[in-house]
């Protein structure tokens, strides 16, 4: 509960150093209904980012509480993206396209488990082979890819492209966004995993297997099969997150398409309140924590700060996030 | 004669290296209360897995009310009635009490969705806990809020919640305090009522008497024999354990020691970070043996850890010897000679995966090597001198401290602080899960250090050993220093009446 008040702090710092900036900077003519309406503009933008980064923290975190890792999730949104693409381009209908792309992540999911819990790999070493080989894989299979290129090669899969762009992404035939689709496709997403994390026998045996596998396994949990589970849900997310970076982008290119995502989920999924120790993290505090970057990029951003200083703060962020965590926690133990 | 409740026969289990159980076989009738004793590393705990199905026997036999029966795995065992609680407590302590109670047997709608049946759980949970005497209030609390013996009688709750036919306890009492204790042996009497049967180890034979029918003592792997209830005795059973006759089992000859030697260690009302906010003042002499007594959670350990720089002192100090000591950090108590044998050695006191030369060297290494690294030779010296003294049983000092027994393990953590010469030397729990060979050798070994003039400072909960081995007692009550007793007023009575805060 502690953590989640402190990220929902953070955000409301943020959040109001983003409007406090809109106000500061707009110009003295302006109408205030006017730059109310930049300001919600903005919001919705910065909306349908945090639902895309939210999915894949949702995917990361599950993992984490389980006492996992998986730092497969960027190439596997930059691998889904160029398959989508090059499925396309090979005549698979949109719909298919995505449905098989989503699967395939899925796959990957399964062989990440089964690395880890059937050969008993590390996770960080398994998940990191499987960053460079989903990488690989991407930029074998294509350069760039794009819409307009898959609706170049099949004219007639413009109008379904656009259908599931309209739904998932909330963009109009013009590009403008209408209403953050990825947004409320994060909320669907994090109502199901919280469902499943807070009110089934399944979420208590994932915090079990997190905080002390041999007590979930001496509880008769089927601990392996449970692992694989939340593998598997993590790649199949980023494998939707990448069909969705797809239709949101001009273009994707395989070498860059999703890099570093990875370590933004597990950001997100920390900030959130996930412990990287598992056993720790709420369905709330992973939709609060994957809100953070966005906004503080955007933030960046409107101040007119140089782009390349996002790093830096992202990393300086996390880091005072962490210690006053920390901090917090010491007192609380020491006062027991 | 009806068949047993659970009958295992010739059981054979072998690990690398090690033979475990070498056909061991036992009986027990339902509603009857078996206990189990031997030193550690004779088998019972492999035995109690074998039973629970964590292990499955390379040979022999387990029946179930007479049908033969091959457990995959401890939840398999579970669902068919034998249930068994750990040695060390496995539980999720993320989790709240309730969840822990039905962790891999959650109530749930049917279906694949599983979804929780919240207020089944919380009616049950609160049934079990009374049943247990803890109150239905705290069930919703995380488990790593409760003390040791709270989280053993949440474990045993967690067993009555299944169709318990057998229930295995491994060292049950090891971390409960008296009360929990009584209200252990209540909750067996019921369990004996009601037609389960209850298969016990212990350490502590005065509990054995009291609460089993029957005793089986296992060694080295095999039957070593069985005593009635009207022959269990203290003495029958360790001559049945060792194979032979423990005379002497405390060394101690509690000469009247006051003011016989320099006050070795010197704490004056020290109060640490964290802690209660009354001040405790203390005095250990060269050459004395103080036992310190209090019930679990009195505060002992931590102004034992206080002292040894674990916890940060806030007010007051210590002295060695006279001399001042600041001590921030474990460091500057080590370099005063002030160690410390912690209570929970496979935790603090060793590194478990590495052998046992590494943790006898580990704290020795100022004094082994120079700039350029550690000299082999002078290591291995170490390791020979203090393998051989201690008596380590372990193949080789590459062995990981891990795989030793218990009491073994207890050597290598007294082994790696007697090289650098202690001058105070505080135990915790200094026998704990260890076998009755390998305490009789801690105890000589305790002995020896007070005659060379070392203030030993031993906490302890085992009754038969305060009283035994120490010269004067301190007692801890919520924190503070309830009392002392000098050898001529201690008695099992006066040391509960202060620790009870009478």
């Amino acid at each position: 509960m502690k953590r989640i008040l402190g990220v929902l702090a953070l955000l409301v710092v943020l959040y109001g150093g983003l409007v406090g900036t809109y106000v500061q900077t707009a110009p003295g003519h302006e109408p205030a209904a006017r730059t109310r309406e930049r300001i919600t503009g903005n919001l919705i933008d910065v909306g349908n980012i945090q639902g895309r980064y939210g999915l894949i923290t949702v995917g990361a975190a599950l993992v984490i509480i389980t006492g996992g890792i998986d730092l497969s999730v960027g190439s596997v949104v930059g691998l889904a993206a160029v398959l989508f693409g090059v499925l396309m381009e090979a005549g698979v209908h949109p719909y298919l396209a995505a449905l098989i792309v989503v699967l395939a992540g899925a796959a990957i999911g399964l062989g990440n488990g089964l690395l880890i819990t059937q050969l008993r790999l590390q996770p960080f070493l398994a998940t990191l082979c499987g960053m460079f080989v989903y990488r690989g894989a991407a930029r074998l299979l294509a350069g760039t890819v794009s819409r307009s290129k898959a609706v170049e090669v099949h004219p007639e899969f413009a109008d379904p492209l656009q259908t599931i762009r309209y739904l998932l992404v909330g963009k109009d035939a013009t590009g403008e966004l209408v209403f953050p689709a990825q947004f409320v496709l994060l909320l669907v997403v994090a109502a199901v995993v919280a469902f499943f994390l807070h009110r089934t026998a399944y979420g208590r045996y994932w915090y079990a297997i997190g905080y002390n596998e041999q007590a979930a396994k001496y509880a008769g949990v089927a601990v392996d099969r449970q692992r694989v589970v939340v593998y598997v849900a993590c790649s199949a997310l980023a494998a939707l997150a990448g069909v969705l970076l797809f239709l949101d982008m001009p273009s994707i290119q395989s070498d860059s398409g999703g890099l570093y995502l990875e370590l933004y989920a597990i950001l997100g999924a920390v900030l959130g309140g996930c412990s990287l120790r598992g056993g720790e993290g709420t369905a709330v505090g992973m939709v609060l924590g994957a809100m953070v970057l966005p906004v503080l990029e955007n933030l960046v951003n409107l101040r007119g700060l140089e782009s390349n200083v996002i790093p830096a703060v992202i990393g300086l962020t996390l880091l005072v996030g962490t210690i006053v965590d920390e901090f917090i926690r010491r007192r609380s133990r020491l006062n027991r | 004669m009806p068949p047993a409740r659970i009958e295992a026969t010739g059981i054979h289990k072998q690990f690398p290296g090690v033979i475990a159980l070498d056909g061991v076989s036992l009986a027990l009738a339902p509603g009857e209360v078996l206990a189990v004793v031997g030193e550690n590393g004779a088998g019972k705990s492999t035995l109690m897995k074998v039973l629970a199905g964590v292990y499955q026997p390379d040979a022999g036999e387990v029946r179930l009310d007479g049908n033969p029966v091959r457990f995959a795995g401890p939840g398999d065992a579970a669902r068919a009635g034998v249930v068994l609680i750990h040695q060390e407590l496995n539980q999720a302590e993320n989790l709240s009490v309730t969840d822990n109670l039905f962790l891999g047997r959650e109530p749930t709608t049917a279906g694949p969705l599983r979804v929780l049946d919240r207020r089944a759980m919380a009616d049950r949970a609160g049934e079990l806990l009374a049943r247990v005497g803890l109150p239905a209030s705290r069930a919703a609390t995380r488990v790593e809020s409760f003390s040791p013996g709270e989280k053993q009688l949440v474990e045993i709750a967690r067993a009555l919640g299944t169709a318990v036919r057998v229930l295995i306890m491994d060292e049950p009492t090891s971390s409960l305090t008296q009360r929990e204790t009584e209200r252990l042996y209540e909750v067996i009497a019921g369990l004996k009522a009601a037609g389960v049967s209850v298969l016990y180890i212990s350490h502590r034979l005065a509990e054995v008497r009291r609460c089993a029918d029957r005793v089986t003592v296992l060694r080295d792997g095999r039957n070593a024999g069985e005593l009635p209830r009207d022959q269990i005795t203290h003495d029958n059973m360790v001559r049945l354990m060792v194979g032979r006759d423990l005379r002497q089992f405390f060394p101690r000859d509690h000469r009247d020691r006051s003011g016989a030697g320099d006050v070795i260690l010197s704490v004056s009302a020290l109060r640490y970070a964290g802690g209660p906010p009354h001040p405790v003042s203390l005095d250990v002499q060269a050459g004395e043996v103080l036992g310190m007594a209090g019930l679990v959670g009195a505060g002992r350990t931590e102004l034992a850890e206080a002292v040894f720089g674990v916890r940060w002192a806030v007010a007051g100090g210590i002295a060695v010897a006279g001399e001042p000591v600041r001590v921030g950090s474990p460091r500057d108590a080590i370099r005063a000679g002030v160690l410390l044998v912690p209570e929970d050695r496979r935790l603090h006191g060793l590194v478990l995966e590495e052998g046992v030369g590494f943790n006898l060297s580990l704290p020795n290494l100022d004094r082994l090597g120079s700039w350029v690294g550690v000299r082999g030779g002078a290591e291995a010296a170490l390791h020979r001198t203090w393998i051989d003294r201690l008596r380590v049983r372990t193949p080789s000092a590459a062995q990981p401290a891990g795989l030793l027994s218990g009491g073994n393990q207890q050597k290598v953590v007294f082994g790696k602080w007697l090289a650098r010469g202690p001058r105070v030397l505080i135990l915790d729990e200094p026998t704990r899960g260890v076998d009755v060979g390998a305490k009789a050798e801690i105890y000589a070994l305790i002995d020896e250090l007070a005659g060379q003039g070392v203030a030993v400072w031993m906490i302890t909960s085992d009754m038969e050993e305060l009283l035994g081995m120490s010269d004067r007692v301190a007692v801890m009550h919520e924190g503070r220093l309830a009392g002392e007793l000098a050898r001529d007023a201690l008695t099992e009575e006066s040391v509960m009446r202060l620790a009870t805060g009478g």
